[in-house]
């Protein structure tokens, strides 16, 4: 009687702690399952697929003094065209040509541009094929879109030994692009750059002069106990609410320019702020008082304590927090598309008030795009956001455990 | 002009530092001690002086908005210097400028916490005066009582109803998933893992917890959401591509780590001293776990699951992303619902109008929102600060 009781409460418990076991479990496949995934995804956008192909430069075509103009398309087209002398019906030809990516012209026409010697001559050049020759080679025979003519060609190509994959370094050099195979995150990178400039340039002095005050300096009154209140409210606040100030506040009231870094940079600073108030807030905390007592025990004057010794000794843990706060700036999206960068911009941004977008709308914008070759830029674009993302808690971790010091 | 006033600015930081020294250093011949403040704090104070003059003149300036152009630095640098010229004859030994300098820290220092306040005021007022241009055009009452949303059509009709069914039915789906999971996770943790285990697991939760939530996001749209439709249409049920079930379950994975953290910090909280004396009296581990730590822990855990909620209501990406966008008022897990943050997002992006009650009902939602989170978050920070005070 009392064995099987016995027996009965330790399967209990045996089983209690499989489920708390089962749970951790879940947790960690969702994560297991959700980088697999979206690296599986992104694989194929790091490497494009070219076919090489013999042109010559003729002069007739590829004017030597004006070579914008020139006509580096057809020749281009003539080279597929050239490769399959079998086919003879204009709709056939010009499928061939199809394969081509747009932007294989301009790039012969940089090629030319930077060696103007080789007009006359015959290269050899790799030109890109367009999105849905790129599909189907990784394999996607079915969202390509290609009909079986086009699909022949392309495996003849394959079967010539012509077909060649090259790392795509295009993909982190080039802006946006409405054909997939072209577009590039260089653009939403620097928005997030400059975006971030401003948030860290705001939030870390704003966020460690509040910190020392109220940890420091602040009466035990009505007043510090607000701004406490508020703090910690703030940081639960949602942020697209921040979005909404944003536009209401910076936006319309103060005038300054939609989608630009400045503003976006502004809201993501105010979003972060009680994050980096709260994490300096413990690491001062965490400076024994001694440190402190002794200073003013030698004749130093509070602020000459404080700034002169304890804020040293809490800098290490005041930089860990203010690098995941605004770790969790960069991957922020929704404020972003209150203030309006989430337009579809080409051109790389070159100060901070022009329009941009970053990475996590990048992100936003290709996902919602119809073309099947956008998801895998998508998660191509978020596997180098989580990179950048990872690197920065690195470096947190690497300051916690080198420099934060145990008393 | 605006370079030139900054380099300006800089100058006379610089310069003000430079003079108030040397002045200082100067006075006393090299013995500082006749001095009440060191030299450099008379330099400071200058410095300071100047920093302060020059940029107040600048800002006036450019909120006056005067065209011309050279008017900027002039100002600044006219008044900087006045305020260094200003301070310098002050400069003696007896002179308490470190006492000067230390009040303008001060107050600089309040100024930068009182940002915090600012901003409150700020989000108050943003979404308060646009929502009460709303209200004037739509009655408050056809507002929260609505069962019909539909800010585009013509007529227009805004009722909330449906968004507040699709956000409460999205964060019922996201609590039921993260609820358990991250309860269990954070006993699992406490409780039994090992330091070994624990060392793994707890930043294998950070990661996850870091994840953008553009990221799950796009996971949700474009791989949980077919993945629920596929087994849906192998049971003969059917399912809508943007299932609030996908959404809510994403988003549920999302709010995992933040139950399991806080209710980690919670549960190791609950003093040694209780758990010993179940233990003495015969009880397992998950008998004391169950009958003493977790009814101590309980207010703790109760905050935890309210800032979570807080949390999925507020959530915007993943339900952008996966969720539908056609109000439809409905209690199906499996069919397409949207929130009250999807339909902020999808009315704000773009060009807008101010005057346009389409708009404008963006701030009403973003009030109601804001409202929502902050009983939410008020209540729940309360109830931990006096469930800490307890065991203090």
């Amino acid at each position: 009687m009392t064995d099987a009781f016995i027996a009965k409460r330790y399967r209990s418990e045996r089983m209690f702690r499989a489920y708390g076991a089962v749970a951790l479990a879940i947790a960690v496949l969702f994560l297991v399952y959700l980088m697999v995934d979206i690296a599986i995804k992104a694989w194929p956008t790091f490497f494009e697929k070219s076919v090489s192909l013999s042109i010559t430069l003729d002069p007739a075509k590829v004017d030597k003094a004006n070579l914008a103009q020139g006509d580096f398309s057809a020749l281009l087209k003539d080279a597929m065209r050239a490769q399959f002398p079998e086919v003879t019906e204009r709709a056939d030809k010009k499928q061939i040509a199809g394969l081509l990516s747009v932007g294989a012209a301009d790039d012969l026409r940089d090629l030319t541009v930077s060696d103007p010697a080789s007009i006359g001559t015959t290269i050899k050049v790799d030109a890109l094929l367009n999105d849905s020759a790129n599909l189907y080679l990784d394999g996607n025979v079915g969202s390509s879109g290609l009909d079986e003519k086009e699909q022949g060609f392309l495996n003849a190509l394959h079967g010539k030994g012509l077909i060649q994959s090259h790392f795509a370094i295009r993909f982190f050099t080039a802006g946006d692009s409405r054909e997939p195979e072209l577009s590039g995150l260089r653009g939403a990178i620097t928005g997030s750059l400059l975006t971030l400039l401003v948030t860290l340039s705001l939030s870390v002095p704003l966020g460690i002069a509040a910190a020392v005050y109220l940890e420091e300096f602040a009466p035990k009154n009505k007043w510090t106990e607000l701004i406490e209140v508020n703090i910690n409210n703030l940081a639960a606040v949602p942020s697209i609410i921040f979005g909404l100030l944003g536009l209401a506040v910076f936006i319309n009231f103060f005038g300054l320019p939609r989608s630009a870094p400045l503003v976006g940079g502004l809201v993501l600073a105010l979003l972060v702020l009680p994050t980096i108030i709260i994490a300096s807030r413990a690491a001062l905390n965490a400076v024994p008082p001694s440190i402190k007592e002794a200073a003013l025990g030698v004749g130093a004057s509070h602020q000459q304590a404080v700034f002169h010794h304890v804020l040293p000794l809490a800098l290490p843990g005041i930089l860990t927090g203010t690098i995941l706060g605004v770790a969790r700036a960069l991957g922020e999206t929704a404020p972003l598309l209150m203030i309006g960068m989430v337009a579809f911009i080409v051109d790389v941004p070159k100060g901070f008030t022009e329009a941009a977008t970053v990475l996590p709308v990048q992100i936003y914008l290709w996902s919602d795009l119809p073309e099947v070759a956008f998801q895998s830029r998508t998660a191509a674009a978020i596997i180098v956001l989580l990179l950048i993302l990872f690197s920065f808690n690195a470096v947190a971790i690497y300051l916690r455990k080198h420099f934060e010091r145990r008393w | 002009m605006a370079a030139w006033t900054l380099i300006i600015i800089a100058v006379l930081t610089v310069a003000g530092y430079i003079v108030g020294r040397t002045r200082a250093q100067a006075l006393v011949q090299g013995g500082t001690t006749s001095l009440h403040s060191l030299p450099s704090y008379h330099g400071l104070l200058l410095a300071s002086m100047g920093f302060a003059a020059a940029a107040l003149a600048a800002l006036v300036v450019s909120l006056v908005g005067s065209p011309n152009t050279l008017l900027m630095p002039a100002a600044a640098s006219l008044l900087g210097s006045a305020a260094i010229a200003a301070t310098y004859p002050r400069i003696s030994g007896s002179f308490r400028a470190r006492n000067s300098f230390e009040s303008l820290v001060k107050v600089v220092l309040i100024a930068c916490s009182a940002v915090a306040i600012l901003t409150t005021i700020g989000i108050v007022f943003s979404v308060l005066f646009e929502s009460i241009a709303f209200f004037r055009e739509v009655s408050p009452f056809e507002f929260l009582f609505g069962t019909h949303w539909a800010p585009t059509s013509t007529p227009a009709s805004f009722g909330f109803i449906p968004l507040l069914v699709g956000t409460l039915l999205i964060t019922l789906v996201a609590i039921l998933v993260a609820g358990p999971l991250g309860l269990l996770s954070a006993i699992y943790m406490a409780e039994y893992a090992s330091r070994n285990l624990r060392s793994v697991l707890k930043p294998l939760l950070e990661i996850l917890a870091g994840v953008p939530t553009v990221v799950l996001g796009f996971f949700a749209a474009l791989t949980v959401a077919p993945l629920i439709r596929n087994t849906g249409e192998g049971f003969g049920l059917a399912v809508a591509s943007e299932s609030a079930l996908a959404a809510g379950l994403v988003m549920g994975m999302m709010i995992v780590p933040l139950i399991s953290s806080l209710s980690d910090d919670i549960i190791n909280s609950v003093p040694q001293a209780l758990r010993d004396g179940s233990y003495a009296l015969g009880a397992t581990r998950s008998e004391t776990i169950k009958r003493v730590v977790l009814p101590a822990a309980l207010p703790g855990i109760v905050s935890a699951f309210m800032l979570a909620i807080s949390r999925a209501i507020g959530e915007t990406m993943i339900v952008v992303m996966a969720a539908g966008l056609a109000a439809n008022l409905s209690f199906n897990p499996l069919t397409a619902v949207t929130t009250i943050t999807v339909q902020i997002a999808t009315l704000l992006v773009g060009d807008q109008e101010f005057d346009s009650a389409k708009t404008l009902s963006a701030f009403a939602l973003g009030f109601v929102l804001f409202c929502f989170t902050l009983i939410l978050n008020y209540v729940a920070l309360r109830t931990v600060q006096k469930y800490r005070e307890q065991y203090d």
